[in-house]
């Protein structure tokens, strides 16, 4: 592969993307002009997923029977 | 025959010591300041598997809620990991169970952060203890 190669699919690239800008372009006004559009706007506070907690629990869970063994085998500190 | 009496002998005092070496931890206890100070409400169970001074304590009691901490950090840290889970999951779990431990009289913090004396009810613990 030699350097015209390359230009050459850069440029190829660039007319697909270009395309691609045009359509995104044209959606948009279409969009605009049939007044239909629904705007999503960002909230103020930030999103929390509460994950943690799920996990936590599930991994409690799991550990709970050897942490009993811990517990029972180091009793001079628990 | 010297040779194997002396064999039998050297077999006996591995299995005597193999079984004294697995008895040992079953049988440890409370240092007797420590269980005093239990039962006494000076110390409590904490639910992120640490103990806590009630109210503010001596400098004794202080010092013997900060070695046994660090000797439970220690024992979780290493049982976390070969459990493939955090300290502070290994921790929480263990502070779960023994605030389910305690005796009536003892002290335990609940999930709010209050001092709590057990009773023989079920003391207030954390929603993800099993």
């Amino acid at each position: 592969m030699n350097a015209r190669d390359l230009t050459n699919r850069a440029r190829l690239s660039h007319k697909v993307g270009m395309k691609r800008v045009g359509t995104i372009l044209m959606a948009t006004l279409g969009c605009g002009l049939a007044g239909g559009c629904i705007s999503v706007s960002a909230p103020d506070k930030p999103i929390v997923i509460e994950l943690n907690i799920n996990i936590k629990q599930e991994v409690v869970y799991r550990l709970a029977p050897g942490a009993q063994n811990t517990i029972e085998e180091n009793s001079d500190i628990f | 025959m010297n040779t194997a009496f002396t064999r039998a002998t050297l077999a006996f005092s591995a299995a005597a010591l193999a079984l004294t070496g697995l008895a040992a931890p079953a049988f440890a206890q409370r240092d007797p300041a420590y269980e005093a100070a239990r039962s006494s409400g000076k110390v409590g169970e904490k639910p992120d598997g640490y103990l806590g001074v009630v109210g503010g304590g001596d400098a004794s009691v202080r010092k013997l809620v900060d070695d046994l901490n660090i000797k439970r950090r220690a024992l979780y840290a290493q049982k976390a990991q070969a459990a493939n889970a955090t300290l502070e999951e290994y921790a929480l779990t263990a502070g779960c169970l023994a605030i389910s431990r305690t005796a009536p009289g003892e002290k335990y913090m609940t999930p709010q952060g209050a001092w709590e004396t057990r009773t023989s009810a079920a003391p207030i613990r954390d929603s993800r203890c099993p």
